[in-house]
């Protein structure tokens, strides 16, 4: 023992740094086995296990059944039918709605105090969801809300002919836009201050118009960051569960409902079926994500 | 140019319409329970639910619960990878991306499954609740975090208490968390924002925390879960509102949205 000390200070004194280098690489590894084990537990082993369950029949042996019915159940392609289409009506509905909300305060020459104010309100806003939103709509265009009932004293009668219901499609789109589109405007301000004034002057000097400008520079610049954005909102309504179940207690086809119920009870009579549900729902957000990080690289190239 | 003013104005007159009127709506709706005048009726029957004193209870128990684990768990990573393994910090962003990849209800699923037959038998246990949780906050602590240590010169901090004398509690202590006090509240205050009323993880795991009581109300009562709401609001607006206060200081955490609570 008293001899490998000895030779390995010795040998410490010829190489300097391969020890202390050798001892560092063990030491550091170990700081962040804590946090790789806790992520391993409880994010990387839950998923995994969806997707093995996904794979298998109840027996556990191995098959693509439950995928396949994803693609061939009619119930469940519509779930995802309409999942997708309130995420998509929701984040361009509120990309549009939040842009020009962020025009507005940015090159639309509002005064400063506007600009602060719809950015501290839209930080708070894009944070509120769930059940308290859900009341909060219920209140204002629910059978007997505020909204509601002001337009039926001025002859106008929402639950009446015109069809609309908040526990509808478009009732649950309305109410996803109070999250969605200020989280457009909290991006959006910094991409619009990033167009340079010169970009601008250059072009009126060359004779450009302030169409031409837009088409052929401000458009083409923020395009990248305008759909990375529209594609983080997609996603926020896509996995979205709370407000939804809050707001219509589940009557609604939507898929994050559907895994609720399969958790509760077993609606699908198929557990393996639900697994699968989950994996689709997470195939969809990766892939919505992996666009998102390839718009926002090419969008960062012009905007700081 | 005037036009496009008259524009800019028009967008902030709907937007603050479509922000307000709800707001208003169920605040007054939760004022309405006597009949033919304003009254904190619908409030006092909450606060006397004992079952709300519960709830309540709970989730606030939850809520601190995962901001301690929280902290423990990320914020010694976050300074090591920092100061010692800074190769790992694209890797750290990932895992702490993950929770926004895997939708809230889809991450209970998982944990049902994984955690409900032995050796690993957690489903029933608040331990998972609060894991659960610690995943959901991962992406808004981690960053607030990072942030807060990219504001300051880590290495040089700790070298410097190194060459102090200081030991490993004292450079943490008394040197790194101080510097990193608003992001460190800014990420405490988020958590307690996502927890306190959160609804699809507590109510997969059969929890009677805040969010399912107040679904649960909702389906009995009318003026109740208004007022409900409106405590909610006052509550978690209230932990945004100081955030965005702290937001505005070196190194705290810009707000940012909760994929989670949706």
């Amino acid at each position: 023992m008293e001899t490998q000390i000895n030779s390995a200070s010795q040998s410490n004194k010829d190489a300097p740094k391969a020890r202390p280098y050798f001892q560092n690489l063990n030491w550091n590894w170990l700081g962040v086995v804590p946090f790789f084990l806790f992520a391993f537990l409880f994010i990387f082993l839950p998923a995994t296990s969806l997707f093995v369950g996904s794979f298998q029949d109840l027996e556990g042996n191995f098959t693509f059944r439950n995928v396949q019915m994803l693609f061939t159940e009619s119930y469940l392609i519509n779930s995802f039918k309409l999942t997708i289409e309130v995420s998509l009506v929701t984040a361009i509905g509120g990309a549009i709605f939040g842009f020009l909300l962020a025009y507005a305060v940015t090159i639309g020459g509002l005064p400063r105090w506007v600009r602060n104010f719809l950015s501290t309100f839209s930080g708070v806003a894009s944070n509120f969801a769930g059940v308290p939103l859900a009341f909060a709509f219920i209140a204002t265009l629910g059978r007997v809300g505020l909204v509601t009932v002001l337009l039926k004293q001025l002859g106008l009668d929402l639950y009446g002919n015109s069809g609309f219901s908040l526990y509808s499609f478009w009732g649950l789109a309305l109410t996803y836009m109070y999250f969605q589109f200020p989280l457009m405007v909290l991006t959006f301000i910094p991409a619009l201050d990033g167009l340079k004034k010169e970009w601008r002057e250059a072009c009126e000097n060359l004779g450009a118009s302030k169409l031409q400008y837009w088409r052929y520079v401000a458009f083409p610049i923020l395009l990248p960051s305008l759909l990375a954005t529209t594609i983080l909102l997609f996603g926020n309504s896509f996995g979205a569960y709370a407000t939804a179940y809050a707001l219509t207690g589940g009557t609604l086809n939507l898929v994050p409902i559907i895994i609720g119920a399969q958790i509760r009870g077993d609606v699908l009579n198929d557990p393996n079926l639900g697994y699968a549900l989950a994996l689709g729902m997470i195939f969809v957000m990766a892939i919505a994500l992996l666009i998102y990080y390839i718009l926002q690289k090419r969008a960062s190239r012009w905007l700081k | 140019m005037k036009k496009t003013k008259i524009w800019s104005w028009i967008w902030i007159f709907l937007g603050g319409l479509y922000f307000f009127v709800p707001l208003y709506a169920t605040l007054r709706f939760s004022l309405m329970m006597k009949k033919d005048v304003l009254s904190f009726m619908a409030y006092e029957q909450v606060i006397k639910d004992p079952k709300f004193l519960e709830a309540f209870t709970f989730s606030a128990e939850m809520a601190l619960l995962t901001i301690v684990v929280s902290l423990i768990l990320v914020v010694p990573t976050a300074y090591w990878v920092h100061l010692r393994l800074p190769k790992l910090k694209p890797f750290m962003e990932f895992i702490t991306m993950l929770p926004f990849v895997i939708p809230a209800i889809v991450l209970v699923f998982g944990m049902i499954r994984t955690y409900s037959k032995p050796p690993l038998l957690l489903v029933s246990s608040p331990a998972l609740l609060v894991a659960a949780y610690v995943v959901l906050a991962l992406p808004y602590m981690y960053r607030s975090v990072d942030v807060g240590l990219r504001a300051i010169d880590v290495r040089a901090l700790t070298e410097a208490a190194q060459s102090l004398g200081a030991g490993w509690p004292r450079i943490l202590f008394q040197v790194i968390f101080p510097n990193l006090r608003s992001a460190l509240l800014g990420g405490t205050f988020l958590t307690f924002a996502i927890v306190i009323g959160e609804l699809t993880i507590a109510n997969s795991l059969a929890w009677k925390a805040l969010g399912p009581y107040m679904t649960t109300l909702a389906g009995m009562k009318a003026y109740e879960p208004a007022a409900l709401a409106v405590m909610s609001f006052a509550l978690t607006w209230g932990s945004i509102a100081i955030l965005q206060f702290l937001g505005k200081g070196r190194g705290g955490a810009a707000p940012e949205n909760m994929a989670g609570m949706h």
